[in-house]
This record gives C-alpha cells, structure tokens and sequence, in this order.
C-alpha cells in the first residue's frame, strides 16, 4: 500500500495546501479540505482502529457521523485530549495529533487481539453468565480486571483549559441539517419573514451534495447552486446559519440542543478562543432533514480494513479526491452503488466485479455500469473476505434456487465497497417522540405521527430522488413558515432504485463465521441469534444482552441489519418487532459544552454578606452554608480550629463576641391580617405579642414535623419581622406565599423577603449592652426599656436599625439589623467601640458550640423531618389554645406522642475530655454484636470550654424518662459510656440572659 | 425544557416554574374535626394518572403566582392552564 | 452618640474593576415592593404622579419614578436616591389593605447597554428578547443562569438588571464572560 491515493482533480479540497499531521507517531501529509480519515486514506492507511471487545484491526467504514470504526484520541497536550472521535468528522489541521484506541503496543500488533481468539468463550451475554460465582471474587478480581480492559479511549486526567460557551435561542422555523433538502427548507422558510436557523453538523453547507459534483440543479452547478443559495440565506438578517453545529438533542416543546464547534479544525486557535458553544433553540415549527445512513452488508468477515460503504467511498472519491483502493469489488444490494462504481471506474480504479445480491437489478444506474463495461454478477453474494490489516480478496458465491450458493469464487481487490440501501436518520424525530412506521418496500422506519410541532424532509423520510428531496424540503420548510411552496427546482441527477436489502447476507461458512452487525460493539449475527434462542424476544430485550446499538453509534448503521436478523429468526415481521429508543445525544457531546460557563468562579453563586469583606481581612476561615460562604472561625497566629472555638466561646461568655448573622432569613410579613396569618402558620400564639415584642417561632409543615425556626419580632400591629434559618429563607417564603395563595386568600397580608436588605450584626456577652451604649441613638438600652426578647427602632452610628434584644448564645445579645450597604461600616463601628471590653469576633462554629450548651437545637441537625416539636423539647411553643395551626391536626395523632419516641436530651460521656461523633448511634448496653438495637444518634458534639469537659445532644427512644441512665455509643472495638442530662448543660435558669 | 403558559405572564420556559403537586385538594376548615382517614387521606393520598393530570404549578421566578395546569403526564403537553380558584376546565371545552 | 458618616458599601466593590463596555452599575436608588388589593391603583397613582401598570410585565413611570409590574398585586417601585415614598404611600393608600417594603439595600441595579446587548443577556437569559416579544418597557421577573432578576427593557440596546445584592457579583462577572464572545 504506496503511493498516493489522491486524485489529480476534484474533490472540494486544496490540493496546493499540504496540511501536515501525525497518526499514531507517524508523520503524514493531507491537504487542506480534509479530514483525518480522508488523509489517512490518501495516504493509503485504512487501519485506524481496533474492535471493542475483539481488538479486531478495523478501517474506516463511513465518512460521516456514523462511523463505528475509526475512533481516534485527538490530543492538544494535557487537558485537551478527546478520546472517541470519529475520524471521519475530524477536519485536518497542521499538526494535528491522532492517535488510534484500544490496542497494545500498537495498533498493528495487539496482545488483546487474543480477544478475537477467545471469541467462541465469550459470546453474547458473556458477562450475565460468567462472572456470577464466587460472589466474593466480583470485587476483588472480576470488576477490576472488566473495568481495566473495558471502555473506549481513555479520558484526560487534566482540568479541561478550554471555555465553553451557551446561547439561548428562538426562531420561528428551525432547518437541522443542510443538505439539498434543508437547504430547500431554509430557503423557502426565509422568504416568510420569520427567524430561521438552519443548523448542520458538517464543516460546510451541501450535505450529500458535496459528494455530486456532477448534478445540475437549477441550472447550476450543485456547487453554485449551494452557494447562490447560501449566499440568500446569509444575506437575510433573519436568517442564522450554523455550521459545524449538530442538533444532538430533540427536548420537549421543541427545545433543540446544538453543540457548535468552534475551534476545533483550527491549527492554532487564539489563546482563550472558546472551543464549544451549546445553543438552546426554542423553535417555532422544526423541519428535520437529516439525511440518511448507508446500511452494511453482514457477510462473514465484513469487518477487515479495506471493506467500506460504498457511498461513503464515493464520497472520498467525489469530495476528498481520495481513492479507496486500485482494484475493488462492489458488493451491493441497492442501486446506489452502481454509482460508486461508475464514479471510481472513471476516475481510473479498476472495478473488479460488482456482485448485486438482487437476481435481477434494473434501472439506469445499472445500464449505465453495464454500458461502461463494468464486470457485474446478479444473484451474488458476498460470502467472506481475506487478507491481514487489509482485505486481499473478496468471496463471491452465486445464490442458487431455494436459497443455496453456488461454489465460491475468491477475487483479488485491496477495498470492497458495499451496499445494502440506506436508513432513514429517525434519531430526532424519534427522540421528539414522534411515532414510526415500517415501510416495508423501502425496508425503512419512518416518520408517521408527529409528537411536537415538526416535520421531517428528504431523505430521513425515505425521499431520495434528489428532484422529490427539493420540493419536499421546499414544502416543509414553506409550511413550517405558513407560506406557499416556491416552485419546484429541476435537477440532473438520475434516481435510484430506493429500495435496498436488509439482515443478514446467505452465507456458506457454517455457524462460526462471524458476520458484523454492530461494528462498534462487536455484535454478529450469530450473537443476535444466541440471543432468542436463549428466550428474548423483545427488541429492547435483545439490545441490552448483546449491546446491539448502545455504542455510541447509536446503531447508525445497525438497527436495521438487527431487526432484519431479528426478523428471521423470530419467524415475525418487522414492524412486529419494533424498533429500539432513540436517545440523546446523537453523536457524543463533551462534558465541557455541557457545563458551558458554569465551572470555577460560575459554578454556583457565591452568596456573601455585606460584611464578607472585614471577615476576609481578619484571618476568618469559611465555610458553605447553602451558597453562602460564613465565617466558620477567626484564628489566632497558629492556632487549629478547636483552639480558635475555645478562646472565641470563653471571650462571649466572660466578656462579648461579635458575629455576622446577615445570612440568616428574613421576611416582612405586613398587612392587617398579619397576626392571623402568623397564627394559622406558625405553631406558636401571636395575637398576644406586642409591638416590640419578640418570641421564638416555629413552624411546622402539615405533616407536625418541624421544618423550620427563628425570632419573629413585632414591628406594628400590622407588621412582623420574620426570621428563618440561613438554608430554609426560600423554602419559608414559598410555604408561605401556598398556604396564603391556595388556602387563605382571603387573608390580606403580603410577604417581602428581606433577607438582603438587612446586614444582622450579633453582639453578644456580658458587655454587649456597655459597648452599645455609645452607639445608638434614640433607643434606651436598658433592661427596663429593652428586656430579653424586646426590639426598637433607632439609629445606630448615624443609621436607621431594627435592634433586637435576643440570645443565640445565653448571654446578653443584641442583633443589630443595618441596612446592608451601612452593614460593615456599623460593624467596624462597634468593632471599634468593643476594643476596649475585649470584644472578639466569632463564627458560625463557636455560634453552634454556645448554642449546644444551652440546649437550643438546630433545624436540620436536631431535626430530621420527623421530629415534631415536643420530641425537641419545644412543646412550650405551641400555642395550645389555637383551633388549628399548620401540623396541628397531624400532632394529634397518638403515634405523635408515643412515649418510645427519639426525644432531645443531653449527653456526658463518662470520660470528660471525650467527644463523640456526630451522627454516632447510642444503644442501650455494652457487648452488643452488630446489628444491634439502636435507641439513638448523636445530633451534636462539642468540647465546652466554659464547661471543661464535651457536651452531646441525642436523640434519644423515650429519651426524657431515662435521665441518669448510663447509655453506650458504640466506637471502634468497644463502646463509649454517656450518661442521660438535660439538654441545657450552662445556666439553666437563665440567669445571664436577663441582665 | 417545557413551556408553561402562565395565566398572567403568559408561555415561559420551565426553569423560571416550580411544581407543586397535585391540584385542587382543599386544606380542610376544620382539620381537628376529621378522623384519622379523612386527614390521612388529604396529606397523603395523590393521584398519580397516566394521562391528563391537574396538577400546580408557581411562576416562582415570575409573577410568583400559583396556578392549576391540566399537562398529560404521557406526552408532557399542556392542555390548559388556569387561575388558583377557578375550576378545572372541562376537557371538551378546553379541546373546542 | 456616634457621628460615624454611615457610608455605603455596594458589592461592586469587590469586582476590582472588572468591566466591559456598556455594563455599569445603576445609580443608588430607593426601592419599595408595594403589594396591595385594587383599591390601591388611584391613591398609589397621586403619590407616585402617574398610574401603576396593570399589564402583565409592563412598566410605567416618569423621568425620576418607575413602577414595574411584577405580579398581579406586586410592584417594585424606583426612584432616586432619598427619595423616600413609604410615608406617603401609606397616608395616600389608607385604610385599603396594602403593604410597602422597603427594598433599596435588599438589590442593586446592573445596566447593560450597548448594541448586542440582548445578545448578550442571551447566554443566560431563556425568554425570547428579540422586540417583538420583548418590547420595550417590558419588565419582568427571571432566570439569569442560576440567579433570579428582574430583567427591564429601556430602550432597543438598553437592559436595566435588578438583582439580589449577594448575587450581584454572580451575574456581574457572568455578563463580563458573556461579552467576551462578542468583543
């Protein structure tokens, strides 16, 4: 194989543009035009790849997105390798990096090809039926070694550099795929003055047009013809018109995912170029012209390099100027072919036979190879091919009456070009949900009940001939856009017999020949009929023992093969057997476009406070709260967090610590039906709250279980200052805006959320009150003035503030509501005021350790969603007189109350110094063997520094009756023995909040 | 990615909705006065139709309204969309 | 008593000057959610000098004063700095039930406005903001990739973006990737 196979003319490459690249460390040279397929075939290299599960040597087979074979790893350096593209859909550039998959050392000589040896042991199903026993060496040796040997390429382990970019985009008329129907279907959209996209996966518009050099259509040159008519589209600023953009994804109410690629075929992108741009196309009316896929021939040994599609060859011939071989054998089963021969026969390559499967082809393609002297065999099939890592001879055998062959002829070639008629492309359509139907003369699925507002053109509805692919594009597309159909273009071209063959081709060669019916997967016929001869019947059944069509082919050139196979042996129609789902994508999609802008800093949002900076500049260590980040701890030269915990705790409880409660929710509950709804919603009693008032809220959901809590302070009669847990502001607000929307509309009140437009700055310790003092303006600070859980409005540096006098912590507090813009100067105010009373900033980890020694509980730490309110010691809450709250009725019921329940209590392990575990369990005694009884769970575990020694809260079955019990938490080897308290381990009574 | 007519604002894209369980089950006046099946009954029991299915929707990212949509749960189309409080369309007229 | 200037402090400043052409941020502003029954149409038109919009997504105003429809019975209303209207409101409206929330720290205010510009709210905006369906004076609440605004339109180039504060430096540094494309 030497020596140049390109033409000297034609084709849409440039020649005069020598385009360098390296396949597999070899260096080669193609031209500009090219892909890597067709520039690996100039240089007469067929071998591209190795079979999936046989490591058998494989050439290209196709030249578009249905290639199963040539899957190569295309490498830009660490981070920018893409394993599993389809060589055929590779644009060469200078110095591209290709290398071939799945073989070891090379592609020429692979030790898994013992694979291919091994193949009578590993049949379809090979995995169900072999790896079942010893169940214990599934993970120790089978999983490892599949997975190891399993997979297709290998996927970079380097951040991907490159950007990825999204659109949303709405169009009246949506065209996907320009080929000579699209086109027609653009064209005439456009003229109705609505947006049109017309969306095709190849680098340049035509289709197969691009492979007719010779077709007139119009008048034109089909060149010029593509070009006149792109050139109107392109002036029309109506018009969009995307390029190297495939439709991958058909989505409900005619949502169309695109992945356009953008830099992909240049040698040198710019730095940053993005590389891929995801469309989201909201489409008015979509006209489907995807064309359609050549079928194989399953013959036995269909497989060896140098056996391809026949149209596919005619392809590289007519646009890449690329021969597929010198002397080539044509077997076929549709007309189609005869073209190929005809077109490779002029262009100086000795066709050597063409072996039609049909008994009697017709037709002027076949008169016109006959006229050219072509060599043709009518009531032949191809029963087997020889040779290496490339086919050396073709066998023919004549097919005799009643099914039998004759006796079989070998013939010397170096490429078989085959044919069995073409497949409808359904994928889109069938992904919309669209019904099919079989037609049984074009031995095709097509189009039949539309399931969204779409309708498919040309050839993917089993139109072929090129003047009826014109008009019916034509139609559709002036029907999408509610005109008149223009008239109808003449063409040149000569039509072919649509009809084609489909299963498996007669052969001779007993039950082990392996004839491919799935090239990506490796699936024979001989594979689908172990299958129903071991019971499945169902087509769904079928592909998923033998993975027939669940590469990433998708079964472009399987499916019908399959069912053709599946047909006959079942002994059922077709049409009886049904065809398997379609899905997204129909060719792969990276990961990248996936993600699109949402990586790094876009990821998620990053919610900060209006304090976030102050916290940064002080050493604070963070931590995610939903999307927020929190300061979790400030540290102190080199000290750990459990270091930085127990000097922030000391420093509130002996004398006042300041800390960012900005995150927390809030909303204004305001209208003259306030205090009602605050009754109906939350389970506490409101009416009776004062202005300037606060008390402890909780809200539970219908179901009694608590879902959230927070102080709600009293503004106005008519107004409430809700606050809710840092995650749960939005899941409030919507229960919220249900219950008054679709229960109680009656209800006049609104709810505002105001989270953000408040920074909360929380002061708290027994200086707090001393450093506010200088602060505030028209706000009397004192006890008498502002008890515990009392709020004013004033002004505080000069700024209007809603002071809440309230306690997280048991100490003095006060939350100091700012509006947020004032929240970090009002801050570094009492920042500075605090110095001298030793003020000390806190996190959200000393909060949680100050609220755990007074037993205050956190709404999903504490809770679960099934506690209810007294199984977390909140029962005094409940506003008992109230006819009816949210979860009243279903606290009601006796399970509710059962004395077994989990119930909040205190833990001491025996052994102060030691913490427990959050989330461990706690059983009744020591020695128990797993699985065990649990009667509980740790929900929080700290070591208390005011207290010397660690403090739990639990869960405790009927945990209240059993204090001073001794309980076990079972750790490592043994247990560790807690004592039952009460949750409130500092200052029971009180005390110090009331100062 | 559907697209979900709301009764005020009109068709928009579904990431800008959040669903909201079956439509047209009434908090009960008095929950205290029901036995233990009639409330088990409204907490829990939901349809679950292959077919057409009123359900609720909440322009949350909109007018943040809730509403009442009829969708076929086979095919995903909506048939009708419709104000909280106002009754379940009749399907003949809906298709008229 | 403190007379610490009450300085304000937007979250553009921890944008260090990220920019692109066209995008700005809106000057301060006041901002009240009103809520109300229909009563409030007429007392609420004599405060503000002009009536509230009634169509969905529709946006009425003055040269100071905005008020933009964001649902049935919801309406954010704009106007400059200082200019206070909650007192007012309340006093005009009455005994009809209502409620008026002040918002001004709670968003802030993003313009984008150059001649690609629903082009470019495009990478992340799903409605269709061609004129047509989009027209201006249309405002409305949406998603802008993973962050809920409200999206105004001014003029043919001219998007007024109101957004939650925290999520403001989200959508800022968004909209400057977004642009890149078409620098």
């Amino acid at each position: 194989m030497s020596g140049s196979f390109r033409t000297g003319i034609g084709g849409r490459i440039r020649r005069e543009r020598t385009v360098r690249f390296r396949f597999d460390g070899v260096t080669y040279a193609g031209v500009e035009g090219d892909t890597l397929a067709s520039a690996l075939l100039a240089n007469g290299v067929h071998l591209m790849g190795r079979s999936f599960k046989y490591h058998r040597p494989r050439g290209v087979l196709g030249a578009g997105a249905d290639e199963p074979n040539a899957l190569v790893e295309v490498t830009r350096g660490a981070g920018r390798t893409v394993p599993n593209v389809r060589a055929t859909q590779v644009e060469l550039y200078e110095g591209l990096e290709a290398r071939s998959q799945n073989r070891w050392p090379s592609l020429a000589l692979d030790v898994g090809a013992v694979n291919n040896l091994m193949a009578p042991f590993i049949p379809a199903g090979f995995y169900y039926k072999t790896f079942m026993w010893p169940r214990k060496a599934w993970d120790a040796l089978y999983e490892p070694v599949i997975r190891a040997a399993a997979g297709l390429g290998h996927a970079p382990t380097a951040p991907d550099p490159d950007t990825y970019l999204n659109r949303y985009a709405h169009c009246e008329v949506l065209v996907i795929g320009a080929g000579p129907a699209g086109l027609s279907a653009a064209l005439a959209a456009s003229r109705g003055g609505g947006r049109v996209m017309l969306v095709d996966e190849q680098c340049e518009p035509g289709g197969s047009l691009l492979a007719e050099p010779d077709v007139r259509i119009d008048g034109l040159s089909s060149r010029d013809w593509i070009a006149r008519t792109v050139a109107e589209l392109q002036a029309n600023p109506r018009v969009t018109l995307l390029s190297r953009a495939t439709a991958f994804g058909y989505f409900a109410h005619n949502m169309i995912a695109v992945n356009e690629r953008l830099s992909d075929h240049l040698a040198q992108p710019a730095a940053g170029a993005p590389r891929e741009r995801l469309w989201q196309i909201r489409a008015g009316e979509v006209v489907i012209a995807a064309g359609a896929h050549e079928r194989p021939l399953v013959f036995p040994d269909n497989d060896r390099p140098g056996i391809l599609l026949a149209g596919a060859a005619r392809t590289y011939l007519n646009r890449y100027g690329v021969l597929p071989g010198r002397r080539v054998v044509i077997a076929t089963g549709h007309d189609e072919a005869y073209r190929t021969a005809i077109d490779l026969s002029r262009a100086g390559v000795e066709v050597a036979v063409i072996a039609d499967l049909r008994p009697r082809p017709t037709g002027p393609l076949v008169e016109q190879a006959r006229a050219l002297g072509l060599a043709i065999r009518t009531g032949c099939a191809i029963t087997g091919s020889r040779g290496g890592l490339r086919v050396t001879h073709a066998r023919l055998s004549a097919i005799l009456a009643a099914g039998k062959l004759g006796p079989p002829d070998e013939i010397a070639c170096d490429a078989v070009l085959m044919s069995g008629g073409y497949t409808p492309s359904v994928h889109l359509f069938s992904q919309s949900r669209g019904k099919l139907r079989w037609d049984e003369a074009l031995s095709a699925f097509l189009p039949d009940v539309s399931a969204e507002r779409e309708r498919s053109a040309g050839a993917c509805r089993g139109i072929f001939a090129l003047d009826a692919v014109l008009a019916d594009g034509a139609a559709a597309g002036a029907a999408a856009a509610g005109i008149d159909a223009p008239p109808a273009l003449r063409s040149t071209a000569v039509d072919a017999d649509p009809a084609g063959v489909m299963g498996a081709v007669p052969h001779d060669r007993g039950p082990d020949a392996r004839a491919f019916v799935d090239w990506q997967n490796d699936v024979t016929s001989k594979d689908l009929k172990l299958a129903v001869r071991e019971g499945f019947q169902s087509v769904e059944h079928v592909k998923r023992y033998t993975t027939n069509g669940m590469a990433t082919d998708q079964g472009k050139t399987s499916n019908i093969n399959a069912l053709g196979v599946l047909a006959d042996e079942l002994k059922r129609p077709v049409e009886k057997i049904g065809l398997t789902t379609f899905r997204m994508p129909y060719t792969p999609v990276t990961f990248g476009v996936l993600a699109g802008m949402a990586r790094g800093d876009l990821f998620d949002p990053v919610r900060t406070t209006p304090i976030h900076g102050w916290a940064v500049e002080n050493g604070a260590v963070f931590e995610d709260v939903s999307l927020w980040k929190r300061a979790r701890y400030f540290p102190q030269g080199a000290e750990d967090m459990e270091a930085a915990v127990r000097r922030e705790c000391l420093a509130v409880r002996s004398a006042c610590g300041i800390f960012d409660a900005s995150t927390l929710g809030k909303i204004e509950v305001v209208g003259r039906d306030a205090a009602e709804f605050m009754n109906r919603f939350y389970i506490n009693a409101w009416t009776k709250l004062g202005v300037g008032r606060c008390r402890y809220g909780v809200l539970c959901r219908e179901d009694g279980f608590v879902m959230d809590d927070g102080v709600v302070g009293r503004i106005a009669q008519d107004r409430f200052h809700v606050t809710t847990t840092t995650g749960g502001a939005a899941r409030v607000l919507n229960m919220m805006e249900d219950y008054l929307q679709t229960e109680w509309p009656e209800l006049d009140v609104w709810f505002t959320s105001t989270t953000e437009e408040w920074a909360v700055i929380a002061l708290q310790g027994p200086k707090a009150r001393d450093i506010l003092s200088g602060l505030v303006e028209g706000i009397d600070l004192s006890p008498e003035a502002l008890p515990h859980m009392a709020l004013a409005e004033g002004h505080i540096c000069g700024v209007p503030t809603r002071l809440f006098r309230v306690s997280f912590s048991g100490e003095l507090g006060f939350e100091i509501n700012v509006p947020a813009d004032q929240g970090r100067t009002v801050w570094e105010a009492v920042w500075a005021a605090g110095q001298p009373h030793g003020l000390t900033p806190y996190g959200t980890e000393t909060m949680h350790v100050l609220r755990a020694e007074k037993g205050f509980i956190i709404v999903g730490q504490e809770t679960d969603g099934t506690a209810t309110p007294d199984d977390v010691a909140l029962s005094w809450a409940v506003g008992k007189a109230k006819p009816d709250y949210v979860g009243k009725r279903s606290l009601a019921r006796p399970s509710m109350s059962a004395p077994d329940r989990k119930q909040l209590v205190g833990l001491l392990t025996e052994v102060p110094e030691t913490v427990l575990q959050e989330g461990a369990q706690i059983v009744a005694s020591r020695g128990l063997k797993a699985p065990m009884p649990v009667i509980g769970h740790v929900t929080s575990s700290y070591y208390s520094a005011v207290l010397g020694r660690s403090i739990a809260l639990a869960m405790v079955s009927g945990g209240r009756a059993r204090m001073g019990e001794t309980l076990y938490s079972p750790h490592g080897a043994g247990e560790i023995a807690v004592k039952v308290v009460g949750p409130v381990f500092h200052d029971p009574e009180g005390a110090r909040v009331n100062v | 990615m559907l697209v979900i007519t709301c009764p005020y604002c009109g068709p928009r894209p579904e990431i800008e909705f959040a669903h909201g369980g079956e439509a047209h089950i009434a908090r009960p006046q008095d929950p205290s006065s029901l036995g233990v099946e009639d409330w088990t009954e409204f907490l829990y029991m939901r349809a679950n139709p292959k077919g057409l299915h009123a359900e609720r929707w909440r322009h949350l990212h909109g007018c943040a309204r809730f509403f009442n949509a009829l969708r076929d749960t086979t095919t995903d189309q909506f048939v009708a969309t419709y104000r909280t409080g106002e009754p379940r369309p009749d399907l003949a007229a809906v298709k008229a | 008593m403190s007379d610490v200037i009450a300085a304000g402090r937007t979250p553009f400043e921890a944008l260090n000057g990220l920019s692109m052409p066209g995008l700005s941020a809106a000057p301060d502003r006041t901002r009240y959610i009103l809520r109300g029954r229909a009563g409030i149409l007429a007392p609420v038109a004599e405060v503000l000098g002009f009536a509230l919009p009634t169509d969905a997504c529709r946006a009425t105003g003055s040269d100071q004063r905005h008020a933009l429809w964001l649902g049935p019975d919801e309406w954010l209303l704009l106007s400059p700095a200082g200019d206070r209207l909650d007192k007012a409101l309340a006093f005009a409206i009455g005994d009809v039930a209502h409620s008026v929330v002040e918002v001004s720290h709670r968003q802030v205010g993003i313009v984008l406005d150059r001649p690609d510009a629903a082009a470019v709210l495009s990478v992340g905006c799903a409605l269709d903001l061609d004129l047509a369906a989009f027209p201006v004076g249309m405002c409305t609440r949406t998603m802008f990739a993973k962050t809920e605004i409200v999206l105004w339109r001014t003029g043919e180039n001219v998007f007024q973006i109101e957004v939650w504060r925290s999520f403001a430096d989200y959508l800022w540094r968004y909209l400057v990737l977004a642009g890149a494309e078409f620098a």
